[in-house]
């Protein structure tokens, strides 16, 4: 005797978020119900194993009935196939957008493209997520990041629209997107160390401030394709200027004197600082005036890393004093007389300052 | 030209990429009526066109109103090759016929295509101007109401009743025509859901007919039935009882929602059922379709009464007529009748009627309860209660009435145990009850109640024609006594006296036939205590045989003694003195059945043990042994769980408005290598047993919850259609349309904390598309723990005045569509609709009845592995079988359909060709509903009252 066929349907659709958990991490069925035994789920309800192989086949048709409505989850709401009381459809999507951040900081920066997804399987067995699981993470980067591509207007409430997520998953999906259209640079060496969240932060910076929807105004800004997804070219260009800061030598001086006269004594690193002043100043002039070619702004991260957060640690400065000389740095920039790109260095330094400190690992 | 019915096709969405160029559609609709045909404009390149179409308008006879459906066709445009259609979408307009059910239909209908499924929805409008016909020769029913309700509508009293009304309709089925072998099998799908369709319509109008000539105006419990014979046609038949019935007004309705299972039934109800009369006017067959009557109408219960008759389909003589059915159907009623004046009853209530088909043998069954109804019913006009000298009335209260004798005590047409009722100690009762009604609602009943079934298999040879029928009827009689003993000894097991809602089901198979019985389980205050069981070897002899039959004696004994504490059952002590007689009580039958033969041959079988005394089970062979273990192998209902398969739980009473109607198919294979009896009585009863675990282990969330109306169906489905390779299979299709309820025992704060998380459910629908309504963005979880109460009380006021409440009807889903169109481009969150097999929602009060539901879909694939197998497609299908009722009744303005049913499931496969098909029959009436907490607050309207009449939801 064999069971050829067991469907059990209710005209709520019941799901065990449980259950959804295990399916969302790749689980075969067998393995699902494996992981709900050793839960104990054998004790509830005199259940054995065939009743938790069936349950467990019921709830993992339902939600892959379901998988396709939840790729537009707008739809969710005004489907007909299934009555999901609507805080289920939310946490439906919620976790079904929920990623592993060691699997999204793997994938960041690369081209969300069929090559990308064939190099999953390595992914997998790197970070122990299940191939499955990679599969439906990449999918759904993919998937936003089509979405949202061609849509004008902010970045962040345009996934929020029409992918229904919250603040947060929002935000983070905004970073991905952001990090794969740049193609920024995120797998050397050298930046294993750094989180996805950290990448996420300094996208969240980049997005906020360099790019054109940054600047534009309110009425304008809603017109512009790919607003939040692009630096802003002219922004790029106007960078080449700040180049004046290391050229000139006058001014190079009178910013390092400035410098030193409001660090001296408030960090332990002073000499080292004043030994390296100019070569910091010159890493982080030079850095702004490359990001005109797309090849360098790809290697923002790595540069920042090379040129300035390595020597700084070298010397072991410590975060307190890294904020105080990249304060310093700024602000004494307002007081040379000569120097009349204050609005352009302000949006530069305001950014790197913020990415240099959250990349800054002591 | 006495109708006008007038659609319009406004819009399509999530339709389906049907040019892969483009990944667009080019979509147009057809609006088909009878002949007549319109079309739409061609709404280019886009999965959601707005067609805003004309009105367009169909004048038709009325007939052709009842018979035909409104058919909806959806293309996507070609301009070189022949158009693709994507979906249809049948409406039946039925409804909108009569003058107190809905105006108008309107809603999303999900596209449906017997291939594909759905694909897309489609926003249609419908209406219908009638103009007045009062041609007496006339062939329409127009405005005669139906109901699958097997008791008085909710909102209607019953002025008169007029009795039974049956008909019955036959064609060809078109999937055996000759054409069929040239077209493709969806299109013969189509004509077969097309056919089904009219041959429903043509079959309400000829029974409204029926009903207007008796001068009624509705059809209350309507069953309306397939057969498909396969080669000699399609059957369409329905039985109902014929009613007038009084809309009543709301500001005088008596509370008739509360479901007053309380013993003594409010007097103001009373008292609005005795002025309706009942006649029954000693028709042809006094039967009635009820379960449920209005108190005073049942005066005695006599028994069951069955009957069925093997008939062999290829015998017909003119298949395409309805004739030989209805000779077939005509003489097992008038054996049902005759039976039921043996048992001294002149009616039979909670009546049906079902079938068995395999291959060209037919088995006809029907059963019901013989019951003397109240003869002041029938009476002229109206009398008051109480002034009656009626020797039953005057002295013994309603909750024992109907359990007094209606036969003679010296002429019994059955051996049986009487004695004096419990309740009044005047009148005789009999010591065990079967019934197939509900439960009366005065009736007095001790403890609870429970699921009890009684499952059987028997193995046949497999035959041919006249022989197969012959061994088919001869097996019958044993098959009927086997599972009337399973049932007495199960119900004694559990310490209970009476069986409500039996249901005795036979299928036939190629080389097996299979018997469920179903049936609650009740102890009957007004009914004596039942005795245990003894069990007795017949060979007293051997020490150790003795020892073994003391040990199952005392688990046998344990057994009760645990039931009764489950079931709570403790019976008052007066009842002592006969349950320590030393004579146990004497099985009885209270089943009166008869089986005939094609050749009319009739066979009656007395079920009773003879001089045998009941509750000794004597194991000297092994089927009694198996019979012991089967009994003792009933798995007992998990903690919080209780079941039964009428529509209220006896013995509960605090139910919540939470509630889950679900489906569960399940298909076995058996390898049927020498399979004994016994053998298949054994893997028969684990799959029961099976399905029921799993039921409850799924439902766990919902505890403490009831399982009512349970309702199992089994087939053997033919084997050819599952055979592979050189192992001879068969199968065995176990299908439970099933639904839960909620209820708590415990506290009444506890009770409103669950009807409030419940509500909470339905009504955050809108805030989904705000999620800064919701800062934290954490789901909102309802909790059960009572300090989570307080936590609620702010989030419930912020939701309100969020969005209205939601309970009330449609007009209130369409303004919250508007609002929410704001936030999200692709339309309104869909309004929930809530099914239920029974026939009111617990917790609120039906206050419309918008129709009847009455649907026939057919799937059909050619990619069974891609689906996800068998389980994936049909899983697949109820789910889409669910959305589209759902779309329906959303459509007349409905927000649940009672009295849900599936009638048919008819599962196909062929996995060596990939292929499999399903047809699927369901029913159920729409209404409109409100929360009994809203009631006083109708019309609702989005005010600070409102507010808090809806924040008093939760505090009181």
């Amino acid at each position: 005797m064999s069971m050829v066929l067991d469907v059990f349907v209710g005209n709520t659709t019941i799901m065990d978020m449980d259950i959804y958990q295990l399916w969302l991490d790749g689980l075969t069925v067998r393995e699902a119900v494996k992981a709900r035994m050793d839960q104990g789920a054998l004790l509830e309800c005199e259940a054995n194993a065939e009743v938790l192989m069936s349950d467990t086949m019921d709830q993992f048709r339902t939600f892959q009935l379901c998988e396709r409505l939840l790729h537009s989850p707008t739809k969710l709401a005004n489907q007909l196939l299934f009555q999901i009381p609507s805080q289920h459809q939310r946490m439906l999507i919620e976790k079904y957008y929920e990623f592993d951040s060691v699997f999204a900081r793997e994938v960041l920066g690369k081209k969300l493209s069929k090559g990308t997804k064939k190099d999953l399987d390595d992914i997998s067995s790197k970070t122990g997520i299940t191939l499955k699981s990679c599969r439906r993470q990449f999918d759904n980067f993919k998937r936003v990041f089509k979405v949202v591509e061609d849509l004008k207007g902010p970045l962040v409430e345009n996934i929020q629209h029409h992918f229904l997520l919250t603040d947060t998953q929002a935000r983070d999906y905004a970073a991905i997107v952001f990090f794969a259209n740049s193609r920024f640079e995120t797998g050397k060496r050298k930046l294993q160390y750094l989180s996805f969240q950290d990448f996420a932060y300094c996208a969240s910076q980049l997005i906020q401030y360099w790019t054109t929807g940054a600047v534009g105004e309110l009425h304008l800004y809603s017109m512009v394709e790919d607003m939040d997804v692009d630096l802003e070219k002219e922004f790029l260009h106007e960078l080449k200027d700040l180049k004046v800061l290391v050229n000139d030598k006058n001014m190079l001086d009178q910013h390092k004197v400035l410098v030193c006269a409001a660090l001296r004594g408030k960090i332990k690193v002073y000499r080292l600082m004043e030994a390296n002043f100019k070569n910091l100043s010159r890493a982080l002039i030079n850095l702004a005036s490359k990001l005109t070619h797309t090849k360098d702004v790809r290697d923002l991260f790595i540069d920042l890393v090379e040129k300035v957060i390595e020597p700084c640690r070298c010397d072991r400065w410590t975060l307190g004093e890294v904020t105080l000389f990249l304060t310093q740095y700024t602000n004494a920039a307002h007081g040379l007389g000569t120097f009349s790109r204050q609005v352009v260095w302000d949006r530069y330094m305001g950014v790197i300052r913020s990415c240099i400190l959250r990349m800054y690992h002591e | 030209m006495p109708g006008k019915l007038k659609a319009k096709i406004v819009a399509g969405r999530h339709l389906p990429v049907m040019d892969r160029a483009s990944d667009l559609t080019d979509a147009f609709v057809e609006v088909k009526f009878g002949n007549t045909t319109f079309k739409t404009d061609v709404f280019p390149k886009s999965l959601n066109p707005q067609w805003n179409s004309e009105w367009f308008k169909f004048e038709v006879d009325d007939e052709d109103l009842q018979d035909e459906p409104l058919q909806i066709t959806v293309l996507d445009h070609d301009t070189y090759s022949a158009n693709d259609a994507i979906g249809k979408v049948y409406i039946d307009i039925d409804p909108l016929l009569c003058s107190e059910a809905a105006t108008r239909i309107c809603g999303w209908f999900p596209i449906y295509d017997t291939i594909h499924g759905i694909r897309g929805e489609i926003n249609v409008l419908v209406k219908v101007d009638l103009f007045n016909d009062l041609n007496s020769f006339r062939q329409s029913s127009c405005g005669v109401k139906f109901f699958c309700t097997t008791s008085i509508p909710r909102c209607y009293r019953a002025a008169l009743v007029h009795g039974f009304v049956e008909e019955l309709v036959v064609n060809e089925d078109p999937e055996y025509q000759w054409i069929d072998r040239i077209r493709t099998p969806r299109a013969s799908n189509e004509a077969r859901q097309r056919l089904i369709s009219l041959m429903s319509g043509e079959l309400q109008r000829k029974i409204g007919l029926k009903v207007l000539e008796m001068g009624g105006n509705a059809v209350v419990g309507y069953l309306q039935c397939f057969d498909l014979e396969g080669e000699s046609g399609l059957v369409v038949r329905a039985i109902g009882t014929a009613c007038t019935l009084d809309k009543l007004t709301p500001g005088t309705a008596p509370n008739t929602n509360t479901h007053s299972n309380t013993a003594p039934a409010s007097n103001a109800l009373s008292k609005d059922y005795s002025r309706a009369r009942v006649c029954v006017r000693v028709r042809e067959f006094p039967f009635f379709t009820l379960t449920c009557f209005p108190p005073g109408f049942l005066v005695h219960v006599g028994g069951v009464v069955s009957a069925r008759s093997v008939k062999l389909l290829d015998r017909i003589h003119n298949p395409d007529e309805p004739e030989t059915r209805d000779a077939w159907w005509e003489e097992i009623r008038q054996e049902i009748k005759s039976h039921a004046k043996a048992l001294g009853c002149h009616a039979v209530v909670g009546y049906s009627e079902s079938t068995s088909i395999c291959e060209e043998v037919c088995i006809l069954s029907a059963s019901g309860t013989a019951a003397m109804l109240n003869p002041r019913f029938m009476r002229e006009g109206c009398l008051d209660a109480g002034g009656s000298d009626h020797r039953f009335e005057d002295a013994s209260p309603p909750s024992c009435g109907f359990c007094h004798i209606p036969y003679d005590e010296f002429n019994m047409p059955f051996p049986a145990q009487l004695t004096y009722c419990y309740r009044c100690r005047r009148q005789k009762v009999p010591d065990v009850l079967f019934t197939t009604i509900d439960l009366p609602a005065e009736a007095a009943v001790t403890g609870k109640g429970c699921l009890i079934q009684a499952r059987l298999c028997r193995t046949k040879k497999k035959a041919q024609g006249e022989v197969n029928a012959t061994a088919i009827s001869n097996l019958l009689p044993f098959m009927e006594y086997e599972l009337h003993t399973q049932l007495m000894n199960k119900l004694k097991l559990r310490s209970m006296n009476a069986l409500f809602g039996l249901r005795i089901q036979i299928s036939v198979g190629e080389n097996m036939l299979l018997g469920l019985a179903s049936a609650t389980g009740v102890y009957l205050s007004a009914l004596p205590a039942p005795g245990g069981i003894q069990v007795a070897g017949k060979t007293p002899s051997d020490l150790n045989y003795d020892q073994h039959i003391a040990t199952m004696q005392k688990r046998i004994n344990d057994t009760i003694t645990k039931n009764k504490e489950l079931y709570n059952i403790h019976p008052p002590e007066s009842t002592e003195e006969l349950v320590g007689s030393p004579i146990p009580d004497r099985q009885r039958s209270r089943l009166f059945r008869s089986t005939s033969e094609s050749s009319d041959e009739l066979l009656e079988l007395d079920l009773s043990h003879g001089k045998k005394d009941a509750f000794v089970l004597e194991i000297d062979d092994t089927d009694a042994v198996e019979d012991i273990q089967s009994l003792l192998t009933d798995a007992p209902m998990p903690a919080g769980f209780y079941s039964c398969n009428t529509e209220v739980m006896p013995g509960i009473y605090n139910w919540t408005s939470g509630l889950q109607m679900f489906t569960s198919v399940r298909v076995y294979r058996l390898s049927n290598a020498n399979l004994t009896n016994q053998g298949l009585n054994k893997i028969f009863t684990e799959l029961c047993e099976n399905l029921l675990k799993s039921l409850y282990f799924k439902l766990r969330s919902m505890i403490p919850c009831c399982l009512c109306h349970v309702n199992f169906t089994v087939a053997v489905p033919e084997e050819e259609l599952i055979q592979m390779g050189a192992v001879r299979l068969n199968c065995v299709c176990v299908c439970g349309c099933v639904f839960v309820c909620l209820f708590v025992s415990g506290s009444g704060e506890n009770e409103d904390q669950l009807q409030f998380s419940m509500e909470l459910c339905a009504d955050s629908t809108p805030s989904n598309n705000q999620p800064t309504s919701k800062p934290s963005g954490t789901p909102h979880q309802p909790e059960m723990s009572e300090n989570s109460l307080n936590f609620n009380f702010p989030e419930l006021s912020l939701r309100t005045t969020a969005c209205k409440p939601r309970c009330s009807p449609l007009p209130e889903g369409r303004s919250r569509s508007l609002r929410s169109t704001r936030s999200m481009p692709c339309g309104a969150p869909v309004a929930v609709v809530k099914m239920t097999p029974l026939s009111f929602l617990p917790g609120t009060r039906i206050v419309k009845y918008l129709g009847i539901i009455n649907m026939f879909f057919i799937r059909e694939t050619t990619s069974l592995r891609e689906e996800g197998g068998v389980s994936g497609f049909l899983h697949c299908f109820i789910a889409e079988v669910f959305a589209m009722v759902r779309a329906h009744v959303a459509a007349l303005g409905g927000n649940a359909v009672v009295s849900y049913s599936m009638k048919e499931c008819v599962f196909m496969e062929n996995p060596n060709k990939n292929q499999a098909q399903c047809l699927i029959n369901v029913s159920g009436d729409a209404v409109i509903f409100v929360r009994e907490s809203e009631q006083e607050a109708t019309p609702p309207l989005m005010s600070s009252g409102q507010i808090s009449s809806t924040g008093a939801d939760g505090t009181t």
